[in-house]
């Protein structure tokens, strides 16, 4: 919940709201990864993430 | 009001701690966990801080995080979007381990404070300052001066990769920032990249490397004008715009498209163990003279947009020592003070210094006696002697306690008189990437030889690279062309010209080996082959027995300057505890080891068993 307030509050203060229908179909996507349980590795050679 | 911050994630996860603006603990994690860059939660370090500050955990006023997780990940979708469907494997992959992990970043935090026993997240205040804030605020907070320009470069935090802000009294403004995917930490490290090093670690390979690099010669310019027509478009006022036609970072999984590359500077890229090459000892002198050529604008923008005569620098790109060097001797600024933990795990002290002055605004009080807020970065755990015997009891070891320090001091310089290799464990240990003297390898500064053992029998790393000296501070200019004091090993300066002997016809253009074995001065195993130092000023009131023991050795030599090594093997971390340098010790071929006032000598050790190819325990880095 706190997660929400804070994302409200991310978009509201940077108004990109075009950012919100992104996140909340990743964040659905995420559920399934999280469910599906896959490794969260990342293989890349610079963690710019 | 107690600070904690913190630092993690990304790489090098550290801890930091402040109580009423004073510096009190700093560590990175991967000193206690023993895995070089360590990213994960920096639980040993919190724990660490926490008990020198002598406070629970849910007494800390606040918790500061180095960086906004929220701004990053927005940077990710956007720069996603901007360039699809190019990197769309790099999105499946980095996704998860955001919608894992990275986006709750608060709750992951809370996991981690919560193996500290009684942790209570309610009463847990989480900040969130933004990563070059931090930067900028772990150098202008920690710095003597009450007003300075703030220059952060780096490879990127949120969007930020490189800022110029104005610190005055407890405020820090940014004034002007620059973007990813422009990013001359990135540019460096896409180099990094293609000569064969490891990103994010093999950065200060490449600076060792660049000086064997022609200098003036055709091949070198025409690599500096290929990178500047092709690759990165400089302007004025330091800013630059980096051609993503040839790099692969922003969408994909690694640093640089290599068959363009390779069609720009007509060789492979280089592989990880390949022989080193005059190319690429040239490219690698092209893109330092860039790098230096963009730092000293960014520098010239913050002189004329702050008018300030101070300047201080953190971010990773400033421990780029070279370009340090001549951004000092450019004289634009007046003093210069950089963050000796200018990476990522300095970020941790900033973050706790940004919310005391900003959030909390809290005054700055500046000490006229002190050099800076810094403490020498010794802000690891120390050891008494009484442990450290514990320790060295657990392994057998043969050793002679020393009453007083002044006989361990005066043995010492002996021995390296001797030229033998000495392992040296005093004190704290130091917080940043440079040992200082408290966890170091020394020897004698005047041995020829003493470079090639210390690479090939001691750290067991690269032949070419150099070694650093540690010089007493009243001392500095008998040796080196330096006015300023260096105490956190950040300047690289001219060797003296009187120290340097005359060299062979064409040495500049000798092969690497060849020119790297050329006798160049008096004190041959910290003069680079570009005859410049990597200089450490040693001060007697900051480090009285690392200062003690180099005077000893000026007493026995007339030389008031060693050799001085971080304390581990290549791909390690630099040693933290007595144990982790009884076990470097008997690993290597170091002839003595001194562990407080506790010395031991090799070859009254009992014979040492590995349980296992230790070499295969620490990844190259």
């Amino acid at each position: 919940m706190e997660f929400l307030t804070d994302l409200w509050d991310f978009l509201k203060e940077r108004k990109k709201w075009w950012l919100l229908p992104i996140i909340i179909v990743l964040l659905l996507v995420g559920v399934l990864v999280v469910i599906g349980g896959s490794s969260a590795a990342a293989p890349f050679v610079y963690t710019l993430f | 009001m107690t600070i904690l911050g913190i630092s993690a994630y990304y790489h090098d996860s550290a801890a930091a701690i402040i109580v009423d603006g004073e510096v009190v603990a700093a560590a990175q994690e991967e000193r206690f966990s023993r895995i070089k860059h360590d990213e994960g939660f920096p639980i040993h370090a919190v724990r660490f801080c926490l008990r020198q500050a002598g406070i629970d955990i849910n007494n800390v006023d606040a918790i500061a995080f180095y960086d906004k997780p929220l701004l990053k990940f927005e940077r990710l979708l956007e720069t996603y979007y901007a360039f699809a469907p190019k990197g769309v494997i790099s999105f499946l992959k980095s996704m998860p381990v955001w919608l894992r992990d990275k986006i709750f970043l608060k709750r992951i935090i809370h996991e981690g404070l919560g193996e500290i026993e009684g942790y209570d997240k309610k009463k847990a205040k989480l900040l969130f300052p933004e990563h070059h804030l931090s930067h900028a605020a772990s150098a202008f907070y920690s710095s003597p001066f009450e007003e300075a320009a703030v220059l952060t470069i780096d490879g990127v935090g949120e969007w930020s990769t490189a800022s110029i802000c104005h610190g005055k009294g407890k405020d820090i403004t940014i004034l002007k920032e620059l973007h990813f995917p422009n990013s001359v930490g990135l540019l460096y490290s896409a180099f990094t990249y293609f000569l064969g090093f490891k990103v994010n670690s093999g950065e200060y390979k490449l600076m060792g490397l660049a000086p064997y690099g022609i200098a003036g010669s055709a091949q070198v310019a025409g690599y500096v004008k290929t990178i500047k027509a092709e690759l990165v478009d400089i302007k004025p006022d330091g800013s630059i715009w980096l051609n993503q036609e040839y790099f692969d970072y922003a969408t994909g999984l690694k640093m640089v498209h290599n068959a363009k590359w390779e069609k720009l500077f007509g060789f492979a890229k280089r592989q990880e163990e390949d022989e080193l090459l005059q190319e690429h000892c040239n490219l690698a002198l092209a893109i330092q003279e860039v790098t230096e050529h963009i730092v000293l604008l960014l520098a010239a923008e913050a002189k004329t947009t702050t008018g300030s005569e101070n300047l201080c620098m953190a971010g990773g790109v400033a421990l780029n020592c070279v370009a340090n060097g001549k951004l000092l001797r450019d004289g634009a600024f007046k003093n210069l003070f950089i963050q000796p933990a200018s990476g990522d795990a300095g970020g941790a002290l900033g973050a706790a210094q940004a919310a005391y002055h900003i959030h909390f605004g809290k005054e700055r009080i500046i000490d006229a006696q002190e050099a800076d807020k810094m403490k020498g970065s010794y802000l690891g755990p120390g050891y008494h002697d009484d442990d450290a015997e514990l320790d060295l009891r657990y392994h057998n070891a043969k050793y002679t306690r020393y009453e007083s320090y002044e006989e361990v001091a005066e043995r010492t310089a002996q021995l390296l008189a001797e030229g033998n290799v000495v392992g040296w464990f005093q004190g704290k240990m130091e917080f940043g990437p440079r040992a200082l003297g408290n966890r170091s390898i020394l020897a004698d500064a005047r041995n020829a030889e003493m470079q090639k053992k210390l690479n090939l029998k001691i750290k067991y790393r690269e032949g070419f690279r150099p070694f650093a000296p540690s010089v007493l501070a009243e001392d500095c200019k008998e040796y080196f062309d330096l006015d300023s004091s260096s105490p956190y090993m950040l300047i690289v300066a001219p060797v003296d010209k009187k120290r340097i002997n005359k060299m062979p016809e064409g040495y500049g253009e000798l092969p690497l080996k060849e020119r790297l074995y050329t006798l160049r001065s008096d004190i041959q195993s910290v003069t680079h082959v570009d005859f410049s130092a990597r200089v450490q000023t040693v001060d007697k009131q900051t480090n009285y027995r690392y200062w003690k023991l180099i005077d000893s050795f000026k007493q026995k030599t007339g030389f008031g300057l060693v050799v001085n090594t971080s304390f581990n093997v290549r791909g390690e971390p630099p040693v933290c505890t007595p144990s982790d340098a009884y076990i470097c010790f008997m690993r290597t071929e170091m002839d003595y080891l001194v562990v407080g006032n506790i010395v031991m000598a090799k070859t009254e050790q009992p014979e040492w068993k590995e349980v296992a190819d230790w070499k295969n325990e620490f990844k190259l880095d």
